[in-house]
């Protein structure tokens, strides 16, 4: 087991600034493992109401794990999570979820308004059929992600950057507190990236909403991120961007030589070749950590 | 031909022929809209085939064919569900148990074949040869079914449509495939009885995914395909009564039919899919 980690200005919950009320989340010592495999470990860590947290990190780095832990789909092994003040549990509909992007199915017989609808009453029990209200909560939704347009049209058939404005208002019909995204950037082209950012930054600013905003490339959300948190190889670093995303952070997490540059407002993560090669063509994916020492 | 109808229908079999038959369609008009969904076709014959063992098992020891039919689909589900929900290994599962079922499908043919006419009806269904307390054993059940997909049919559709979003928002995803594997295997019970285990794919995919070549609008969809299987069923029941071909082939082609209009004539009507009114 890797118990390495790095605890910036973030390590101890009590070093931020109480805030009057309940952070969003706070993490302390929490640890995440699927049987013997470890995710991340002792990971502390506190998010305050109205906070933009980017989740950084290479594949299969536990990104996904956290907002599942989050949405108390993932049982933590030791340690504590709050979440809004209270243990996860599962359907808070405080809590609002952007999956990953998958795209729907040509033919499903399933239109924008569905979709929507379903973020409404799709976890009740019956039949059922939206209320008058709950079809004004829809309708409200659908307007303010601009997708009154097509919300009558089969999904299959919209752009993936139409289905995330769907996926988007999906989340936040409930009005919830706390928006949890799942990479809602990849395989969106660069015009949709930063309408997509937008519209979850401002969210998150006109609602002081909280965000929590898996990605791998950081440089979409770096106008918006209040911290980050870096997960790699079990181990982890939090805190603001500009002290987590330095060259002397990243090196020690990944336990070799890793070089953070700015160039023209975007963060470049570049390391040396270590097996697994990092694709400096590709700046903005962040290098595979070597496994070799696990 | 009508004149015989009339004749006919004041009759009580008819009319709880007829019962029978619109609350079965309703089930697989229901049913079958998330079969489609979910790709479980393989699974709905594998629930009918191994059905058949059940019925031929209760048949042989001088039980009802309908409780045999209903015991070994559920059996069956069970099954499907205790190896495999995954959709990755559940078709691997579905085939190994279908052909053990089968296997002994054959044994208790072979024990009982004197009584070669019941495996028939049982295989390509005659719903007009039930007996009166099947008939209402059969209404009973078919109650029973639509009263389940009643009280799950919201979390169903959306962990059928939004898996992912459905467990996040507190949908039990795991636990609502289970229950539908049990409702449709009671739904397959109840199908074979009017079409049959080889032809049961026509009630239990075609009203379906039928509808879902008219319209994206889910509720709507759901209409059709009750639409479809009760058209299907109603009109082949009907016609059986006055010929001498079987219900089956009746409901195969009507349903048939209407699948290849929602294939070639919808289209031609244009907006008709997109839908144009608000939920």
């Amino acid at each position: 087991m890797n118990t390495n980690r790095i605890g910036l200005s973030s390590g101890a919950p009590a070093n931020f600034p109480t805030s009057p009320e309940e952070p969003a989340m706070c993490f302390d010592r929490a640890t995440l493992a699927y049987g013997d495999r470890v995710v991340w470990s002792e990971l502390s860590m506190t998010v305050p109401r109205g906070e933009f947290l980017a989740v950084l990190g290479p594949n299969g780095s536990g990104k996904t794990s956290l907002l599942r832990a989050l949405l108390g789909l993932a049982p933590l092994a030791s340690g504590s999570l709050d979440v809004l003040g209270g243990p996860p549990r599962r359907g808070n509909s405080a809590i609002g979820y952007i999956p990953q992007h998958a795209g729907f199915d040509r033919d499903v017989p399933l239109r924008g308004r569905d979709l929507v609808g379903l973020g409404v009453d799709g976890h009740r029990w019956g039949f059922g059929r939206l209320s008058r209200e709950d079809r004004t909560l829809v309708q409200a939704a659908l307007e303010a992600v601009a997708a009154g347009p097509y919300a009558n049209e089969p999904i299959g058939r919209l752009s993936g950057g139409e289905q995330q404005r769907l996926r988007i208002a999906q989340a936040l019909v409930g009005d919830p507190q706390l928006l949890l995204c799942d990479e809602p950037l990849a395989s969106l082209d660069m015009r949709y990236q930063r309408e997509i950012t937008e519209l979850i930054g401002g969210w998150a600013r006109d609602r002081r909403g909280t965000v929590v905003f898996v990605t791998h490339d950081v440089n979409p959300v770096l106008g918006y991120a209040d911290r980050v948190v870096f997960v790699v190889n079990g181990r982890w670093a939090a805190g603001p961007t500009d002290e987590v995303l330095t060259s002397e952070t990243m090196s020690g997490l990944y336990d070799a030589p890793v070089e953070v540059l700015r160039v023209r407002g975007r963060i470049v993560v570049v390391g040396e070749a270590s097996g697994a090669g990092f694709d400096i063509d590709e700046p903005h994916h962040f290098p595979e950590p070597a496994r070799a020492h696990q | 031909m009508i004149d015989q109808l009339l004749h006919l229908l004041p009759y009580a079999f008819v009319q709880d022929m007829l019962l029978a038959g619109i609350l079965v369609s309703i089930v697989a008009g229901l049913v079958s809209r998330f079969v489609v969904a979910r790709n479980m076709s393989f699974a709905v014959h594998a629930l009918a085939e191994v059905g058949f063992t059940g019925s031929a098992g209760f048949i042989l020891i001088g039980l009802s064919p309908v409780l045999g039919l209903l015991s070994g689909s559920l059996v069956t589900a069970f099954f499907i569900g205790a190896l495999g929900l995954r959709i990755r290994e559940r078709d691997a599962v579905v085939g190994v148990v279908m052909a053990f079922g089968l296997g002994l499908g054959v044994l208790f043919i072979t024990l009982y074949t004197r009584y070669a006419t019941e495996a028939f009806t049982i295989l390509f269904g005659a719903i007009t040869t039930v007996s009166q307390g099947d008939l209402m054993l059969l209404v009973v059940m078919a109650v029973l079914t639509i009263a389940g997909l009643g009280v799950m049919y919201r979390p169903l559709t959306f962990a059928t449509v939004d898996p992912v979003v459905a467990e996040a928002r507190g949908v039990p995803v795991r636990l609502i495939s289970i229950l539908f594997l049990l409702l449709l295997a009671a739904a397959v019970a109840e199908a074979v009885q009017v079409v049959g285990v080889l032809l049961i794919l026509t009630l239990l995919i075609t009203p379906g995914a039928t509808a879902e070549r008219l319209t994206a609008q889910p509720g709507l969809a759901t209409v059709l395909s009750v639409g479809v299987a009760l058209l299907a069923t109603l009109g082949g029941i009907l016609l059986a009564l006055v010929t001498t071909v079987p219900v089956s082939f009746y409901v195969t082609t009507i349903a048939f039919a209407c699948y290849l209009a929602a294939r070639f004539v919808a289209p031609a009507l244009g907006r008709f899919r997109a839908g144009s009114t608000d939920n």
